[in-house]
């Protein structure tokens, strides 16, 4: 380590390290420690439970749709927002970012509003048979708006430093523009596609505050892992809560660890000169 | 480029604004039908049936609830941002990259795994819960916990903000001041932070949205005593599940305001950093 003359490196990393030591590491070990006590046997039949696994499996099967949807029309909006010129793209490009602004719950009411029987939206659907409130489809649009700021805000810088030689040049050899596109930019955009991609499924896995309002929320159907969680809090069973947390924060650090991984990757292949710690790049707000 | 190749890297007409249309089908069904929803329902049944929802005082305690709980979040995070970012962005240390992760660890933990992780903590089954019984201090189902949860969630905002512009910055200008004989603290006020401002800006308005919007951490944690730890989210809840669907929708119109007003405060900073790149090159 350089010796430097900037002051302060005691103090702010002494700080920063209780505080976060204090306010996140202390509860994390709180419900590492809390579930040690549950014994392996217990832990294993709660967490094994069907009740149980058809939440996980909900809440994966759904946020998968929902970052699959956001990886391909994502995409496409980034495209959009970035190559072309149309009425009213600037209030657009700025309305992406809605859903990491809007409180979860907010978002829940509305889109359980429109999506109802006799919503907006919900009563030309359920006339076509297609019913999207409290059903597993509604659990999936509650995670696609959720998901949706992520794929956009990771491709469109990339798409914005693409260098439109590389297309020429692909043009001049005689490919045709979907040839192009499939062969030439979408290497370039598909690391950032796929970490948005990533980022929202991470995000939906644990959402909960857009979900429980349009979900219904039937055990074994349409109950999502987080809120089987609050169900056992007020059921006081405080051991079955606690290791399915313990389950939902293992998969949260995987996901984190593969996220990080994604970004290193994405960050070594994009053209411009990334930072090289790939957690600086400006954040992306998640939970709620 | 030659105009003989302008149509060989680009699309034709007919699928640029088949893409445009998609585009926009995509975000106006999903950001602005919902947006739009929040406040058709809210003044559905007039502007007087809208303000009378401000009366209840239930709902004027959840707002109080809320701004109280913002109003120390976001400060303590603000310390913190701070502090991280200059930690983390002018120095070099082992362990680096490992404490960027941790910061950012709150993002990637489910909200109600969040508020439960401080039941199991301060709670009466809680790893302090005895002591704290025993000393009558009340954390969950109380406002410390509401506060601790919003700390919890929002807790990366600001420091994520900071941190790529602080180490973008380098130290060149730090390192000219304290030679020109400043102290650390003239250095960080007249030359670091005119520098971050904007991106310090945006993250205590961002923190600040996220706080008051907090729903599923604060949730666990509150234990819905109506007038008393409800906040505004949570207060959303209890009127909707009641069917009063315009006051429901009344109180989240201020939050969708105040998550509008974020995203003008976005546009205007993304801005202002453009036109002072542009200015440097």
């Amino acid at each position: 380590m350089r010796r430097s003359i900037i002051p302060g490196f005691g103090l702010t990393l002494g700080f920063t390290l209780c505080y976060l030591s204090l306010l996140v590491l202390l509860p994390l070990a709180a419900t590492f420690v809390q579930t040690s006590k549950i014994g392996w046997h217990e832990f294993w039949h709660i967490v094994t439970a069907p009740r149980a696994l058809a939440a996980y499996g909900l809440s994966f099967g759904a946020s998968l749709i929902g970052a699959a949807i956001n990886f391909v029309l994502g995409t496409l909006v980034a495209w959009v927002l970035v190559r072309y010129q149309f009425p009213f793209k600037r209030l657009l490009d700025s309305l992406v970012d809605l859903p990491f602004a809007l409180p979860t719950a907010v978002a829940g009411i509305a889109l359980t509003t429109i999506y109802a029987p006799n919503g907006l939206l919900g009563r030309p659907l359920a006339e076509l048979g297609i019913h999207v409130a409290f059903t597993r489809l509604g659990i999936v649009v509650a995670l696609t708006f959720i998901g949706l700021p992520f794929v956009v805000r990771t491709v469109q810088p990339v798409l914005e430093d693409l260098d439109r030689e590389l297309e020429e040049a692909a043009a001049s050899l005689g490919a045709g523009r979907w040839q192009t596109f499939r062969r030439v930019v979408y290497p370039a955009i598909a690391p950032a596609a796929i970490t948005g991609f990533a980022l929202a499924f991470a995000r939906g896995v644990g959402e909960y505050g857009s979900v429980i309002f349009i979900a219904g929320n039937m055990p074994m159907r349409t109950e999502i892992a987080p809120l089987l969680i609050v169900t056992k809090l007020e059921e006081y069973d405080y051991s079955g809560a606690t290791a399915i947390a313990t389950v939902m924060l293992l998969i949260s650090f995987a996901l984190l660890l593969g996220i990080n991984g994604l970004q290193r990757w994405s960050g070594g292949r994009s053209e411009r000169d990334a930072p090289e710690e790939p957690a600086l790049r400006p954040a992306f707000g998640t939970g709620g | 480029m030659p105009a003989s190749l302008a149509p060989a890297i680009s699309e034709s007409p007919l699928v640029k604004w088949l893409l445009i249309g998609v585009s926009v089908l995509f975000l106006g069904v999903f950001l602005l039908v919902p947006l739009g929803c929040i406040f058709a329902v809210a003044f559905g049944h007039g502007v007087l049936a809208y303000l009378t929802t401000f009366r209840d005082p239930d709902t004027l305690s959840s707002i109080r609830l809320t701004l109280l709980a913002a109003l120390i979040a976001v400060p303590c995070n603000l310390v913190f941002g701070v502090a991280a970012a200059w930690a983390i962005g002018k120095f070099e240390f082992f362990g680096k990259s490992l404490l960027i992760s941790l910061v950012d660890l709150p993002f990637s933990i489910s909200p109600v795994v969040a508020g439960l992780t401080y039941v199991l903590l301060f709670g009466s089954h809680g790893w302090f819960g005895g002591w704290l019984a025993a000393h009558n201090v009340q954390i969950i189902f109380a406002v410390p916990g509401i506060v601790l949860a919003t700390i919890f969630v929002t807790f990366p905002f600001i420091a994520r903000e900071l941190l790529p512009m602080m180490s973008a910055q380098g130290n060149d200008e730090e390192e000219a001041a304290l030679t020109l004989g400043a102290n650390g603290w003239q250095t960080f006020f007249k030359v670091t932070l005119p520098n971050v401002k904007w991106a310090l800006l945006y993250g205590v308005i961002l923190c600040n949205a996220r706080a008051m919007g907090e729903f599923g951490a604060v949730s666990v944690v509150s234990g819905h005593i109506r007038g008393l730890t409800d906040t505004m989210p949570l207060q959303i809840e209890v009127l909707y599940n009641d069917y009063q669907f315009v006051p429901a929708f009344a109180v989240a119109s201020l939050l969708a305001l105040l998550a509008l007003a974020t995203l003008v405060v976005k546009s205007a900073v993304e801005w202002r950093s453009a036109v002072v790149e542009r200015g440097t090159k």
